[in-house]
């Protein structure tokens, strides 16, 4: 990894870090009036494999989908435009901010219902394949999603008729409030890749570096054999499951663990990384203010953006 | 327009064969898809002449499936999927009712998901609780998805047709002893619009409403009826959902009565919204509306309890009869007719009458 890779994966968390913050500081004025799952503590697992893409791979989400829909490209006025529940939103303000998709840059859908994108993305596989296209799918998954059928059916068709298909899945070790621990037997996914005879590789989903070089070949690897493949990326999420704020006074979470993954912080991690590079720190300073100028100028157009008209509610049911 | 004279099944499998001509992308899902029994011969040969570029094998897994069928539509690709009977489906009403149902909504139209999904039902031979069910009102009750509930061979080719090509997902209920019965379909592929009633026989003394195996019967009696100058606006409810009501008011203004008849359960089920709507147009009529359909419980499988299960020829003739307030001695003169007309046969198997020809 070069130095201009490396500053350009930085961009990319940086972004998503000020765009979750800022939801975060700003959602209690109350114009932001839909459920939010922020991405913060969880952003390398999304640069990190999603920079490796091209613009044609397509990428499915989930209900935590503001990371996976930046890191892809989708366009940041869009997305805070949909979570203001404004009319240049993404999806015009019907969906809020668990539905973000940008089919111009691939992030084809995100579906809020835990494990509910799996089949489709199978499904966008499936037909990569059979049109011998030399496009892959990435569907992300959280760790709760290894608790639902769906999974287990589509990774046994992904096996069976050996899709391009990534299951990256980020073990952020929560479901809501409840700990894997008492959901599943253990914290290595292994198991159900196994299961199926589809490849595997555990990864630290808070350093960039790694995520980035390592799916980087996995991505190639399923490019050019047609094979599905299982990530699993350990990660945190530093606030609460869903909402602005942090909910650790809950007590569901051991204060220790808390403190071990903030000091993991993925963009303090790739900080150092760029330290280390010898990256200029006012070069890093410039970068950050640029985002933060560009981050500050979409948040004003969604807060002035119009909202949709009642009338549009009850377009498309049918095409 | 050339017609021949086939069997139900046969209709299905044109409409395969000739959707497999039309569309390159249109290919079939089912679990067994390639087995010997072909989903009562409907789909019989698909895989054989063509392979696995038109047949995906279906894993037992309606749900993941389902959604794999979801996902590949998004790119274009028609998708017919054949399970056997309705309660499969159950297992994957998540992937139905979340993305299905809202690909289109939710994307502001940039995604559509052209699936079929074809749904045996129907009664008979001790099916029981869980194989005899039709779940259509639950279906209806989904905005987003559609619902196609063909009754004569005709109907079947030209309704799967037209959902396939549809851009929605149509929700393609098929009655088991409707399989057997023969009829004069159209040879050429053709696409028609789909709409939620189609004319049957027209008469201005009431408004008789049925599908699937019940239109049958109610066909049968406006022939009875005819005879004897009781001039039935028969519609066939072929597609509750979307719910267009046009012809429906339309022949409910001209006859000012209606009978309406339900393939499921008479509490909470179609007719309810039949009547409802013929109340919001402020329609008066000039009697009670009457429906009939199923008691609210399971379908029992023995003979001897679905004895007063489904809504015989003579319950739709009583309801007629209390609507038109036919006299007794006439009532009885149509009776004695109708059940000459019709063999005693148990109440599991077909009525030799549904094997038409229609």
């Amino acid at each position: 990894m070069n130095n201009l890779e490396l500053i350009s994966l930085y961009k990319s968390l940086y972004l998503i870090r000020h765009v979750e913050e800022m939801i975060s500081k700003n959602y209690s004025k109350g114009q932001m009036r839909c459920p939010v799952h922020l991405s913060i503590g969880q952003e390398a697992c999304a640069t990190g494999l999603i920079s490796n893409l091209k613009l044609t791979d397509k990428v499915f989400s989930n209900h935590r989908c503001h990371a996976h829909y930046l890191a892809k490209g989708g366009s940041l006025k869009k997305m805070l435009c949909e979570i203001y529940g404004k009319k240049n939103g993404c999806v015009g303000g019907v969906g809020g901010s668990m539905h973000l998709q940008d089919l111009d840059k691939g992030l084809v859908a995100s579906i809020p219902i835990v494990s509910s994108s799996i089949g489709m993305a199978t499904g966008n596989a499936l037909y990569q394949k059979r049109r011998k296209s030399n496009e892959v799918t990435v569907i992300y998954l959280g760790d709760a999603a290894l608790e639902e059928g769906i999974f287990f059916e589509c990774a046994n068709f992904a096996a069976l008729h050996s899709l391009p298909i990534i299951f990256a899945c980020e073990n952020n070790m929560f479901s809501v409030y409840t700990n894997l621990k008492d959901r599943q037997l253990d914290s290595n996914f292994k198991k159900y890749a196994d299961a199926y005879n589809i490849s595997y590789k555990r990864l630290d989903g808070s350093k960039i570096d790694e995520v980035y070089k390592k799916t980087k070949s996995i991505i190639n690897f399923v490019r050019k054999n047609k094979v599905p493949y299982f990530i699993q990326m350990d990660t945190y999420r530093f606030k609460e499951h869903c909402g602005p704020a942090v909910d650790d006074h809950l007590e569901y979470r051991d204060q220790k663990e808390v403190n071990y993954w903030k000091k993991k912080c993925p963009i303090e991690y790739a900080k150092k990384l760029m330290k280390r590079k010898k990256i200029n720190e006012k070069k890093v300073e410039t970068i950050q203010k640029n985002i933060e100028k560009f981050v500050i100028k979409e948040f004003k157009f969604a807060e002035k953006d119009k909202l949709p008209s009642y009338k549009d509610a009850e377009r498309f049911v049918y095409v | 327009m050339s017609k021949t004279e086939i069997l139900f099944t046969d209709a299905i499998k044109d409409a395969v064969y000739q959707s497999i001509k039309k569309d390159k992308k249109f290919f079939l899902m089912g679990e067994g898809v390639s087995d010997p029994s072909s989903m009562w011969g409907t789909i019989k040969g698909v895989s054989k002449k063509f392979g696995k570029s038109k047949t995906v094998e279906m894993p037992v897994a309606e749900n993941g499936l389902i959604g794999v069928a979801i996902g590949s539509a998004l790119n274009g690709s028609k998708v017919l999927i054949n399970l056997q009977r309705v309660e499969f489906a159950l297992y994957a009403f998540e992937q139905i009712i979340n993305n299905a149902a809202k690909a289109s909504y939710i994307s502001r139209g940039k995604h559509n998901v052209p699936i079929v999904i074809r749904l045996v039902i129907g009664r008979g031979w001790g099916q029981g609780p869980e194989h005899g069910q039709s779940l259509e009102n639950i279906f209806s009750a989904i905005p987003g998805l559609k619902v196609v509930i063909p009754a004569f061979p005709e109907d079947a080719k030209e309704m799967l047709i037209s959902s396939i090509f549809d851009p929605n997902p149509v929700i393609f209920l098929e009655h088991r002893w409707l399989h057997y019965s023969k009829g004069k379909v159209e040879n050429k592929f053709k696409i028609k619009k789909l709409s939620s009633f189609k004319k049957i026989t027209n008469g201005s003394d009431l408004t008789l409403v049925a599908n699937s195996i019940n239109l049958l019967e109610a066909f049968r009696i406006a022939k009875l009826l005819r005879k004897y100058r009781i001039r039935l606006d028969l519609l066939n409810f072929c597609m509750p959902n979307p719910f267009d009501n046009n012809l429906l008011l339309k022949s409910v203004r001209k006859t000012r009565r209606i009978v309406s008849i339900d393939l499921s359960h008479k509490t909470l089920g179609l007719s309810s919204e039949i009547i409802s709507t013929i109340s919001d147009n402020k329609i008066k009529l000039k009697t009670f509306p009457i429906r009939l359909g199923l008691p609210f419980h399971p379908v029992p499988s023995s003979r001897g309890l679905v004895k007063n299960f489904y809504p015989s020829g003579k319950n739709i003739l009583i309801a007629i009869r209390d609507a038109l307030n036919i006299s007794d001695k006439l009532f009885r003169k149509i009776l004695n007719e109708y059940n000459k007309s019709t063999k005693k046969i148990p109440i599991d198997v077909p009525d030799p009458y549904f094997k038409g020809p229609f």
